[in-house]
């Protein structure tokens, strides 16, 4: 009884993805039968190489990969740096000035593009040049992201002080401490902010909606949309496309189911 | 001050991406802008305006109506998964799994496999509810389902949040249950009064984060219905973004945004206060 329920419930939530599937192999007339068919009659692989032909997948792709490795360079090298100081070293205020990073998780858990300030970093970027690019989307991620930091200081906090006291009797620096002791210590913790910012900006729609004009340099997330707006009739290649943009995610997941599920636990501690 | 070196970078993106936006907000909001050239003050024109705005009220109604039934049910859905997922059976994995992946999943997709789920005549989901004699519904193009469609549709990402829910489930310790049972207490009292106080703290987190995030809901309007039918699920941030990006009016859309970081800190701040007498932080 208990598997009935449990295999109903996932089998109801992973309906979404599942549909998209079968959606992306049906033929255009079996697309408009109802009852819809659960499982394709005959599937239509060529589906998916009419989807890649009609937008520039191949492209977006790239630029997406390209966007997506950038933010998450950013969000390891600055978010352990920050954290480190948070966590790693002691000195007045700390604990005070991390009050602050609580609170943006709060209300800015969608950092750093959100609908409270996009409109000012819009305007200040359009000054400063930098719209049109990927330097909006990317330059702030280089500056820490509250959940991030939060994120990493929990982890950090648990590794045992001893060893950074016994490093700076030995004479080591800050910097030497860092890199060499804590660095291969925080490494599953920096796995999981740099698998949550990859996923984070392949799935980000708002930043290059926003930011990004040039058909060139869309990413998937936006390809998809004009793709909608030019075959928006032809849902199989939709589906098609947009089963392309989602397998990344899916795969990345499964290979490191490890760290998200651990990630997360962490970042919901206290 | 070696730490504060090292945080440097935070305090600097701190006031240039939050502290800077957020103020910035008041003073482009007193301004008539359209995005070219400079903006001309105008005092507290644009707010006036908008009070008088239909159409703000609208967004206004049409984001709180989201948050206030997105949020109780995001945390009762998400308690669900976790206790699904906390099941101990030997496939547990992959409940856990499939129970996740849509959380993950990049929401403009599920935004636009969901048009075609729900679409009034050929969808799935209403073929499904034929079987329970419900009437074929237009959830999205009809404006008394248009937003709990939405609302609805948001459950799909409850498995992020479910796994800080099951953490907190696993940290419970077992004698807690033991001694419940010892008193005769059945599988909901044990629920109730043992796993649920438990869990406040989770819950707090949870509705917090799920007002900013419904305060500031925007890609599942934006692809699935572009604001409409009629409105019906023109929420703030899709207003803003309108406003803003689509018809020029920077300074308008700026005092919007103000207005929502007002509501969203207090609407924390409030859930906060409250949090002590509701909220249990004693394990024992």
């Amino acid at each position: 009884m208990l598997r009935v329920f449990l295999v109903a419930m996932s089998l109801f939530y992973i309906s979404p993805i599942y549909w998209m599937l079968v959606t992306a192999l049906k033929s255009d007339q079996e697309l408009s039968q109802f009852p819809p068919t659960l499982l394709p009659q005959a599937a239509v692989w060529n589906n998916f190489d009419d989807a890649t032909k009609a937008f520039p997948f191949l492209a977006y792709f790239g630029n997406t990969v390209f966007y997506a490795a950038l933010v998450m360079l950013g969000s390891v090298l600055s978010n352990f740096v920050i954290a480190y100081g948070f966590s790693r070293i002691k000195w007045p205020g700390r604990d005070l000035l991390f009050y602050p990073v609580i609170a943006s998780i709060f209300i800015f858990i969608q950092f750093p593009v959100n609908p409270i300030t996009m409109v000012p970093m819009f305007a200040l970027f359009a000054k400063l040049g930098m719209v049109n690019s990927y330097l909006p989307l990317v330059v702030p991620t280089f500056f820490g992201n509250p959940f991030f930091i939060f994120l990493l200081r929990q982890f950090m906090l648990q590794i045992p002080t001893d060893i950074s006291e016994a490093a700076r009797i030995d004479g080591a620096n800050e910097f030497q401490i860092m890199t060499r002791l804590i660095l291969p210590l925080a490494k599953p913790a920096l796995v999981v902010v740099a698998l949550f910012a990859g996923v984070g900006a392949w799935n980000d729609f708002l930043g290059p909606l926003i930011y990004l004009h040039d058909d060139k340099l869309y990413t998937l997330s936006l390809g998809l949309t004009f793709f909608k707006t030019m075959h928006g009739i032809q849902f199989n290649l939709l589906m098609a496309a947009s089963c392309l943009v989602v397998l990344p995610v899916v795969a990345v997941f499964l290979l490191f189911q490890r760290f998200f599920t651990d990630g997360i636990a962490l970042g919901g501690g206290k | 001050m070696l730490g504060l070196l090292f945080i440097s970078p935070w305090i600097v993106g701190f006031f240039l991406f939050l502290v800077y936006p957020v103020f910035s907000n008041f003073h482009l909001g007193m301004t008539d802008y359209s995005g070219f050239g400079e903006p001309a003050w105008i005092g507290f024109k644009n707010y006036q305006e908008l009070f008088h705005d239909s159409l703000f009220w609208t967004s206004i109604y049409n984001t709180f109506y989201y948050v206030i039934l997105a949020v109780p049910l995001g945390v009762v859905v998400a308690i669900a998964l976790a206790l699904a997922m906390n099941q101990k059976v030997r496939e547990a994995r992959v409940y856990r799994a499939l129970l996740y992946i849509p959380s993950i999943a990049p929401a403009f997709a599920l935004s636009m496999m969901l048009i075609w789920i729900l679409n009034p005549r050929y969808g799935l989901f209403n073929f499904l509810l034929g079987f329970l004699h419900i009437p074929a519904i237009d959830w999205l193009g009809d404006r008394r389902f248009s937003k709990l469609a939405i609302v609805l549709v948001a459950q799909f990402g409850a498995g992020q949040i479910a796994l800080i829910f099951l953490a907190a489930l696993k940290a419970i310790p077992s004698h807690l249950y033991d001694a419940a049972s010892l008193d005769g207490a059945g599988y909901l009292r044990k629920f109730w009064y043992v796993t649920l106080p438990l869990l406040t703290p989770t819950i707090l987190y949870d509705v917090i984060i799920g007002v900013g995030l419904g305060l500031q809901v925007f890609v599942p309007a934006y692809i699935m219905t572009d604001g409409g039918p009629l409105n019906s699920t023109l929420f703030a941030a899709l207003y803003i973004y309108k406003n803003a990006f689509e018809y020029g009016r920077v300074g308008f859309a700026a005092a919007v945004s103000g207005l929502l970081f007002l509501i969203n800190a207090t609407v924390a701040v409030i859930t906060f206060w409250s949090s002590k007498y509701w909220v249990n932080y004693n394990i024992d």
